[in-house]
Order: C-alpha cells, then structure tokens, then sequence
C-alpha cells in the first residue's frame, strides 16, 4: 500500500456531494471491505465477545498506523497493564517495544479503584481528558485506542455522569481530529454491554467466534458504516503471526481478463483432446474420477508440465505426502523429485481435518502471496468436507477458484467420486471450472479398464470420445478406442480385447489408428466430430 | 488561591492528615472542591491537616503518575491506608465517613455540633 493515508470516496451522483475521508488500518483484508479503512477523525467501535480479537485489532491499528503510515498513537487500556499488554503482543512481530522507544505509541493503563472511592458530590471525568491531551501531545499522536473504555461502568457508580462524559469524551476526540478505535464487549441482545454503540456510531464492527462441529471459525462484520458503502458480509479472518488477516472474497464479479494462449496439459493424448493444444491458460481443470483412476497422476503430469516450462507450480494435496506422491509417481516414470530439488514445485501437504476451512484458505492464500506459483493444484478437494459443511466446502472453493482466477493462475483440482455419481456429485464445483475431465472405470467382460474423457471444455473444439487411460511403467498413454466388429453389442474394445483384435490384425469400421506401430496420432483429430 | 506547593495552615501541632486534593484549572468543579476542603478542614481538622493542591492543568503528566480519572479527587495519604474521594465535597457525611473523621474526632474527645 502507498502511504495514502487519505482515501476519499467518488462523489455519488446526487444533489448532495459526499466525500468521506478515510484512514487505511493496514490490517490484511480489512482495508478492502471497507474500501479504504475506517472513517478519518472519528471514534470507531469494535465489539465482540472476550477472546474475539479486539485488543489485536486495536493494537495492529495502532501499530500498522506507526510503522506504515507514520501516524503515531497512543493506546489506553483499561484492562490490562503495560507489562501484560507488551507480553501478549510478543508472539507478533510488533516491535512495540521499540516503537515506544521511538516515541511513536504511547501505552497508558488506566485503573479505578472500586473499593477505595467514595464520592461526594459533583465530579467529571476531566482528570481521563488531561491524561488523554498530555499523551496525545506527547507523541503528536494521529490515532488513539480506548480499550475497553466500558471498565469505567464498573469502577464508577454514577453512570448518568459517565454517560455524559463518554458523549463529551467522543465529540472531544472528534475535536481533537484524531481517528479512535474503541473497543467494547458484546453485551446480551445489544451490540455492547452498556450500550456504548449509542455514543460511538461512525462506524461499527463486530467480532465473532465461532464453534462449529469442532473447529471454531472467527469473522469480522461492518454491522454500521455511516456514508460509506460498504461489504455487509461475514468475513472470516485469521490470527497470525502477522497479526489479523481477513479473507475479503475479491473480485467476486465476472470481470475477470482471460488469455488465448494454450498450454500443455502435460499428457499428449489429453492435449490432443482438448482441441490439440491443451487448455487456455489461466483456467481452471477439474478432474475427477472414481478411486484409484490416475487423478493424481494426471495432476502430477500438469505439475511436471508447469515446471519444464520454467513456472513455478504449488501443490496442495490433501490425501497423500509429499513424500509418497512423489514415489508413487516415479514407478509411472515421472519425476517430480527433481522440481522439488529446483524449487519450481511446492508441494504442501495437510489434513483436511486439521484446520477449518477458513484456515485452509487462508494458508493457501498466504503460499500464494509468497511463492507466487503460475499453477496451483489441489488434490482432492472432495475431503475438504470433513472439515466443514458441504456447503462451506463449496463456497470456500468458489472463493479459491475465483481469487486464483483474478491472479491468472492455471487451476488444477481433483475431486473423488463415489461409482454412481460420477457426473452428478461435482455439479456446482464444475459449474465454475473451465475444463472437466472424467476419470473412469469401464468394466468389460471381466475386466476393469481406465477411460478418460473430456466432460467439457470451454472455449474450444474437444473430444468426445472416450479414451483408454493406460497407466504403466512408461507412464500415461492415452488409446484411442477400438471399434470391434459390425453389430458387436458393446462395439469398444478396451484392454485385453483390444489388444487381441490388434495383434489379429482386425479391421475396424471406423479408422482407429493403432497405438504406437502404424499411425502417427495425426489423424485422430479428423475422426472426432466437432463438439457440441 | 491556588497553589501548587503544599500549605501550611495555621496551627503547628501534630499534622496527622496528609490530603492532596486534584484540580483541573478553574473550573466550577475545581473551585467548588477547594473552598469545601478548606472549611471542612477548619471546622473538623483544625490543626491536624496539611493540604497540598494538585492542578492537572499544570501537571498534565501527575495525572499518570498517580492514575487519576475523576476530577476532583481528594486523597488521603496519611494515616494509612491511603483513601480516595471523589467529588467536590459537597457531601460533608461522606468526608467524614469516608476518611474515618468522625470517628476519630469522637475518640479524641473533642465535640462539636453538625
């Protein structure tokens, strides 16, 4: 991000011109929901219940404006001291510390004695004002945080003279220009516990955590944004070492640019199907298949393809390891050892179970970032439901597909299915990918075989042939189907049918060009109608 | 008459109660906390008590220092423990519950009405 610390919105075509400016938080995602961060020189409230994030909020707040933005701040706390506060941000890379240090946060612990406080008449709360104006100025600070102001409710009895001094409060720091992030723990049935969402309304956002079978999920919600539009979504986000991340679902819209340029599947049979040349770039594949029908195989192929051409490619698989996936693809000829060794292949390999699916998009997002990959593979996604609903499966693969499409990313995905739903259960994922490519097994006359066709394939002419997949030492070859004879029932040889009818030297109706003796592959095209 | 160094009043004799009254400029408040102490302090504490006043104002950072929210606060540093009052004192009952005066007052022997 630039050091725009000012981001105004375009002027609504109305009678009335609305220019609001805003400050940019520098938290990961948080600046994009709100389209530039949160409202300048006004108190903001962040509610949630305890444990929720808001203190980490705050804090980034504070710490992104110092580091990234050069606007000081300052940090009142009224629930923990100093000494907690700088413990509990040490596992983030905050530095704060060292910011203090350099004058640019100010930490302040406010704390009421309850029990040792009789009151005698009229008071205010001028002596919080003072200590505020002398830290503000101190550091020249452009940001200040209340957290959580609320704690004055408990030391204090008389709360119709707090109420009055938290309104006086809010328009004093109005006043002073600075933008406040107050923090405020969700009460029952209303936003705070004492109500503070009716002095701070600007803006508000509220903090949830969530237990859902046994992973516990957080999101972030703009509950109210006073003149700005805003994503009115359930975002989930993330605690990391870097602190908060939110997942803000971008470009969510179908405006996304798309390439002509083709690129190599990988496996030449299957570029062969797909128009000849492979798939356009920057799509995305879906292959699926029942078990044990090469899936991984063919992803291990696009894998391998990626990298001859000099990308990078980023495996996420989530059935098998590293390791076995690359033995496993060495007794079919490929090595895959060689682009680890490179680093032009990452593979990351996790349990489904391990994290909630927001997790996972998370992390993958964040590989993403950093590894900067020209394809991505995710092999099998079908176990990601055991880390969620279906439903949330779903939609956090449309999120993927959908940001991997924003990024140009080649998408490769595979996905389990059970015998009878072959072409039914990947309904609503196939619907977004680009290119579908069906794995099966035919059994026949005793035998079982491997076919593989092309479901679909946007954009281009494609087979619609089914082919014999052959998995051997060699590595992946794609058959072309046998006709047998005139009035056969099944009319396909496949396996060792074919093969006997081939060493007989049969002819068949339609010019199947044999495998690799006679013909050369050429010729398969012509013989493959146009599809529909 | 507002000071910041502590004052004196008049008579010597043991000075049994340290109060430190905080202000906060001239406001009413302020004003009003100031005028009471000192006429609570003739009238229950002669002799015994030595006020020191602390305008914030002038001394944004004693506000820190001595965590202080609510203006006017008064605290009694000595005798032991240390107690706080908040408010302008307008409430004698609760000076004197509050810093344990009357009961003090009692003890010693000396009476007065009100």
């Amino acid at each position: 991000m630039a050091s725009g610390v000012k981001t105004t919105l375009p002027p609504k075509n109305s009678a009335v011109c609305h220019t609001l400016s805003k400050v940019l938080t520098g938290i990961d995602g948080f600046d994009q929901i709100t389209q530039g961060g949160l409202p300048k020189g006004r108190p903001s409230l962040i509610c949630g219940s305890a444990g929720c994030g808001k203190t980490l909020f705050a804090m980034e707040f504070l710490i992104r404006g110092a580091i990234k933005f050069g606007e000081h701040g300052v940090f009142f706390s009224f629930e923990e001291r100093e000494k907690d506060l700088l413990e509990n941000t040490a596992s983030f890379d905050f530095h704060l510390n060292q910011l203090r240090a350099q004058k640019k946060i100010a930490l302040d612990y406010i704390h009421i004695e309850r029990n040792a406080v009789e009151e005698t008449g009229a008071y205010d709360l001028e002596g919080l004002f003072v200590r505020l104006e002398y830290a503000i100025n101190s550091i020249g600070a452009k940001r200040v945080v209340l957290d959580t102001i609320e704690n004055l409710f408990l030391g204090l009895s008389n709360h119709a003279i707090l109420r009055a001094e938290l309104r006086r409060l809010f328009q004093w720091l109005k006043d002073k220009g600075v933008t406040a992030v107050i923090t405020g723990e969700r009460g029952n049935g209303q936003l705070t516990r004492h109500g503070l969402e009716e002095y701070v309304s600007d803006c508000v956002i509220l903090l949830d955590q969530r237990l859902l079978g046994q992973v516990s999920t957080r999101t972030l919600r703009v509950v109210k944004y006073r003149g700005s539009s805003h994503g009115t979504n359930e975002y989930p986000f993330l605690i990391g070492d870097d602190g908060i991340n939110v997942m803000p679902i971008t470009s969510m819209g179908l405006d996304q640019t798309v390439s002509s340029e083709r690129i190599s599947t990988g496996i030449k049979g299957l570029d062969n199907m797909l128009g000849g040349k492979g798939v356009f770039k920057g799509t995305s594949i879906l292959v699926s298949g029942t078990p044990g029908n090469g899936k991984t195989s063919v992803a291990a192929y696009f894998a391998d393809a990626t990298c001859r051409r000099g990308d990078k490619c980023l495996y996420f698989a989530f059935e098998e390891s590293e390791a076995q996936i690359v033995r496993n693809m060495k007794s079919i000829n490929l090595d895959l050892g060689k682009w680890l060794k490179k680093g032009a292949l990452m593979i990351h390999a996790t349990r489904p179970a391990k994290h909630g699916l927001e997790a996972h998009l998370a992390i993958m997002n964040k590989l993403i970032q950093d590894f900067k990959p020209s394809t991505v593979i995710v092999d099998p996604i079908s176990n990601l439901i055991s880390a969620g609903t279906q439903a949330e499966a779903e939609a956090m693969l449309l999120r993927l597909v959908d940001h991997l499409k924003s990024l140009k990313i080649n998408t490769l995905l595979t996905s389990l299915s059970a015998v009878d739903q072959l072409e039914r259960s990947e309904a609503r994922i196939s619907s977004l990918m680009d290119t579908w490519i069906l794995l099966k097994n035919i059994e026949h006359h005793g035998e079982r075989n491997r076919g593989i066709a092309v479901l679909k394939s946007r954009g281009m002419f494609h087979s619609n042939k089914v082919r014999e997949f052959l998995i051997t030492g060699h590595g992946i070859e794609l058959v072309d189907v046998y006709q047998g004879e005139e009035g056969s029932l099944e009319g396909i040889l496949l396996g060792s049918e074919r093969i006997a009818h081939q060493t007989q030297g049969a002819s068949s109706k339609i010019k199947s060009p044999d495998r690799a003796k006679k013909h050369k592959r050429k010729d398969e095209l012509s013989n493959d109608p146009p599809a529909a | 008459m507002i000071r910041q160094r502590p004052k004196k009043l008049k008579a010597q004799s043991k000075v049994k109660y340290e109060l430190r009254l905080y202000t906060a400029g001239q406001t009413p408040k302020s004003i009003a906390a100031i005028a009471n102490l000192k006429k609570l302090c003739a009238e229950y504490l002669k002799g015994q008590c030595r006020i020191q006043i602390v305008d914030l104002a002038k001394n944004p950072k004693l506000a820190k220092d001595d965590q202080i929210l609510v203006i006017p606060t008064l605290v009694r540093k000595s005798p032991e423990p240390v107690k706080y009052l908040i408010g302008d004192l307008s409430d004698t009952e609760k000076f004197l519950v509050g810093f344990d005066i009357e009961a003090e007052r009692r003890e010693s022997g000396a009476f007065k009405n009100g």
